[in-house]
């Protein structure tokens, strides 16, 4: 009776797997590439005919040593790998209480007070903490206005003109209410890229 | 927070809670309906005829319930040895992308984490697994773990539903019909509409790619959203990638991010319906899906609330409790998909629960704790429920003085029995898990000098976490915990294992002994189960038993942090 029931479950997971495991996966890879390619392949985006990322996996902007490049918006602190590691999708998973995570915080603050020539009260939550992915596409309207000024004197651009683009690129929240409102790094560096 | 900027965050919390509320509602009839028709349908496709014929069952016969779970614990034994030797033999698997064996400890971990439909991931997928251990080991167990929960759901309802019955239904009729009629088919409508979203999948593995600012950037690929879709559905929760529902090629946007919520709180939210349905009243659903969704909305509002204050050194310091969260989903789809994650059993996260404030992190840790019943896992969230109200209908009895009943069916001392050590396992696994992890000294260093990431009383709630996440198969992680040791492998492994299938064979033998008795006439001293009155006390019972047992050790980890 045991080796009974044990065979049949042999069986069915033998024949479940090949429906279930090669079956579906195959079927959906075929509505991907054929109805949805686009979105299939991760959302690649090009300039001047390269791939140079997907519109939905951030990237950082800094130089080999992690530090901002000005000409360039900033995205946010990540915790994949050394930062943006497309490889190694990961958050900090710092604890509320831990002084690791608060004098982080403290630092990236100063750099930023620095960087940016602002005082700390205006610089918004999402430019001083690690997003869950370590890959978040985006930072808040705050935190790219903010580096208006910034970016504009490194590209001898006028402010006005830059922060009219970064306007342009603001998303609002989906369906007028879920989520909160964003900007695409990487679509607004490309976009900036074009500006001169 | 300035009244105008407090204002607008209200409605918006209400108008994302209202559409949840309002798909499931619109939902409720029609799923349950469905699901209730596929379980006591007598038709069976062809394809299903093929299948019977193949494995070798008459799906006319129907299982007394030690056969009935014979056959789940032969099937899920399969499925571990399965999902074990996959990972073992990675490096000659096609698509394996150069990766090695996994190690021992976390294979064992692995499989019975997946069988067991917890998901709980001691790896980083990126780093350890290939296409197809994913494909054929791991999304495969997400339908078939998902389908044996909703099985056993079915058995006991089967127990109130049929009179002086030797058998509770036939499990490889209910396992074929949950997978093939209910997971695949509602799986492949959500895959698209993910991939529509942005869900990849595709085979391209890492793409290597110079930015625009003459650096480098990896693109992953992988056949995600097959995988994210079941992985949603049967509320299992495992990660294609490491970030899970946090990384933008499995989760891309905020409506993706409240679709998927929907995803997994749908069948549970479904299954009182197909209980009220095939007890023959419909009432004794609603009193449950109540009880379900008076928790769910009250534990939202808390953790919300929690995480919007954002109390807590870093939290005050950075201006707003956005560490380990998405821009894009902001606190509040960040904390709709934390407190459905942790109160369905899926563990499945948008965001990282360890980097929450301690309230709001000890509510998703509470969530847990409450036994995954609100609305639970696909299957185990109702028979969980259903337990309790077997409880809270002996407690009522005692306060009467008269022999409890539910539905008809007398509970005498063997279900109350059942029913005490269903009650009593998930705590017991998760406290002595806990407690040997600092108590047995060579543990402890181990613990305290490998695994714990933050310091003080953070760190213990990490592995107060691990073990009521494993014990209650939710998956879920306060992530920073480094599980892949040979302690937590294997103690977690257990856990996992026991907490899934020592509830499993108490369920069954309580579907066996109420489906062997006769009905007994309602009487005007008869406990009505339908009213407000019935769901209050559900609802005490719920807290009471979570919270009495968990108190003690909630005050050394979150409490303890938090105030």
């Amino acid at each position: 009776m045991r080796m009974r029931q044990t065979w049949t479950a042999l069986r069915a997971l033998v024949i479940l797997t090949l429906v279930l495991g090669v079956g579906y996966p195959l079927l959906i890879t075929g509505i991907g590439q054929l109805a949805l390619p686009a979105q299939a392949n991760g959302s690649l985006v090009r300039s001047d005919g390269a791939v140079v990322g997907s519109v939905l996996i951030g990237q950082s902007f800094t130089d080999a040593d992690g530090n901002a490049l000005p000409e360039w918006f900033q995205s946010r602190p990540s915790a994949a790998g050394a930062g943006y590691d497309g490889g190694a999708s990961s958050g900090s998973n710092y604890g509320p209480e831990n002084p690791d995570l608060v004098s982080a915080i403290q630092d990236r603050k100063s750099a930023i007070e620095s960087l940016e020539s602002v005082t700390a009260s205006e610089i918004p939550a999402d430019a001083l903490t690690a997003s869950a992915s370590g890959l978040d596409p985006h930072i808040s309207p705050a935190y790219a206005l903010l580096q208006v000024p910034r970016v504009a004197a490194a590209r001898g651009i006028p402010e006005t003109q830059v922060r009219a683009l970064v306007k342009s690129f603001i998303q609002g929240r989906d369906l007028g209410y879920l989520g909160d409102p964003t900007v695409n790094v990487l679509q607004l560096n490309i976009a900036l890229a074009k500006l001169g | 927070m300035d009244a105008a900027a407090a204002d607008p965050t209200i409605w918006l919390f209400l108008a994302q809670l209202g559409s949840v509320v309002l798909v499931l509602a619109l939902v409720y009839r029609p799923l349950g309906d469905y699901i209730a028709a596929t379980y006591t349908g007598t038709r069976t496709l062809r394809v299903e005829k093929g299948l019977y014929r193949m494995i070798g069952v008459d799906p006319a016969s129907e299982q007394s319930w030690p056969s009935y779970l014979r056959s789940v614990l032969a099937f899920s034994a399969v499925g571990v040895l399965a999902v074990y030797a996959l990972q073992r033999l990675q490096p000659v698997l096609p698509y394996s992308l150069g990766l090695p064996p996994t190690i021992e400890p976390l294979a064992f971990n692995t499989a019975i984490s997946f069988v067991t439909n917890t998901n709980w991931q001691s790896y980083s997928p990126e780093l350890t697994l290939g296409y197809t251990v994913q494909l054929a080991g791991l999304a495969v167990q997400n339908f078939l773990s998902a389908a044996v929960g909703i099985a056993v759901a079915v058995a006991l309802i089967r127990g109130f539903a049929y009179r002086s019955s030797g058998t509770i239904g036939n499990f490889w009729v209910d396992l074929t019909r949950g997978t093939l009629r209910i997971l695949l088919p509602l799986s492949v409508v959500a895959a698209v509409v993910l991939l529509a979203g942005g869900v990849i999948q595709n085979f391209s593995g890492f793409q290597e790619v110079t930015t625009i600012s003459g650096g480098t950037a990896v693109v992953p690929g992988g056949p995600v959203a097959s995988q994210e879709a079941i992985k949603l559905l049967g509320t299992n929760g495992g990660g294609f990638f490491n970030a899970n529902s946090a990384h933008p090629f499995e989760n891309p946007t905020p409506w993706t991010s409240i679709v998927e919520v929907l995803l997994f709180l749908v069948i549970p939210f479904s299954m009182p319906r197909a209980f009220g349905r095939m007890v023959g009243d419909n009432r004794q659903g609603i009193a449950i899906v109540g009880t379900m969704a008076v928790l769910f909305v009250v534990s939202l509002s808390l953790m919300t609330w929690a995480e919007l204050a954002g109390s807590g050194t870093a939290p005050q310091l950075a201006g707003g409790a956005m560490e380990g969260k998405e821009t894009r989903f902001g606190i509040l789809g960040s904390t709709l998909y934390a407190t459905s994650t942790t109160l369905t059993s899926t563990g499945s996260v948008n965001s990282m629960h360890d980097s929450f404030t301690s309230l709001g992190g000890g509510v998703a840790l509470v969530n847990m704790m409450l036994g995954e019943v609100a609305p639970g896992g696909v299957g185990g969230g109702l028979y969980g429920i259903l337990v309790v109200a077997i409880i809270a209908v002996f407690i009522a009895g005692l306060m009467v003085g008269r022999t409890p009943e539910y539905l008809g069916k007398r509970l005498g001392a063997r279900e109350i029995k059942l029913a005490s050590l269903y009650i009593l396992t998930t705590p017991t696994l998760v406290l002595v898990g806990t407690a040997l992890s600092f108590a047995i000294p060579a543990v402890r260093q181990d613990v305290e000098g490998t695994s714990i990431w933050n310091p003080g009383l953070h760190g213990f709630s990490e592995v107060l976490y691990a073990f009521t996440s494993a014990a209650n198969n939710n998956g879920s992680a306060f992530a920073g915990l480094t599980a892949n040791t040979p302690w937590f492998n294997t103690a977690l492994g257990v856990a996992m294992f026991l907490g899934r299938f020592l509830p499993i064979v108490f369920v069954l033998a309580l579907a066996g002994s109420l489906a062997a008795q006769d009905k007994i006439p309602v009487t005007p001293g008869t406990l009505p189960t339908h009213r407000p009155q019935f769901v209050g006390l559900l609802i005490g019972t719920v807290l009471l038993v979570s919270a009495l047992t968990y108190f003690p050790v909630l005050a050394l980890g979150p409490l303890a942090e938090g105030l």
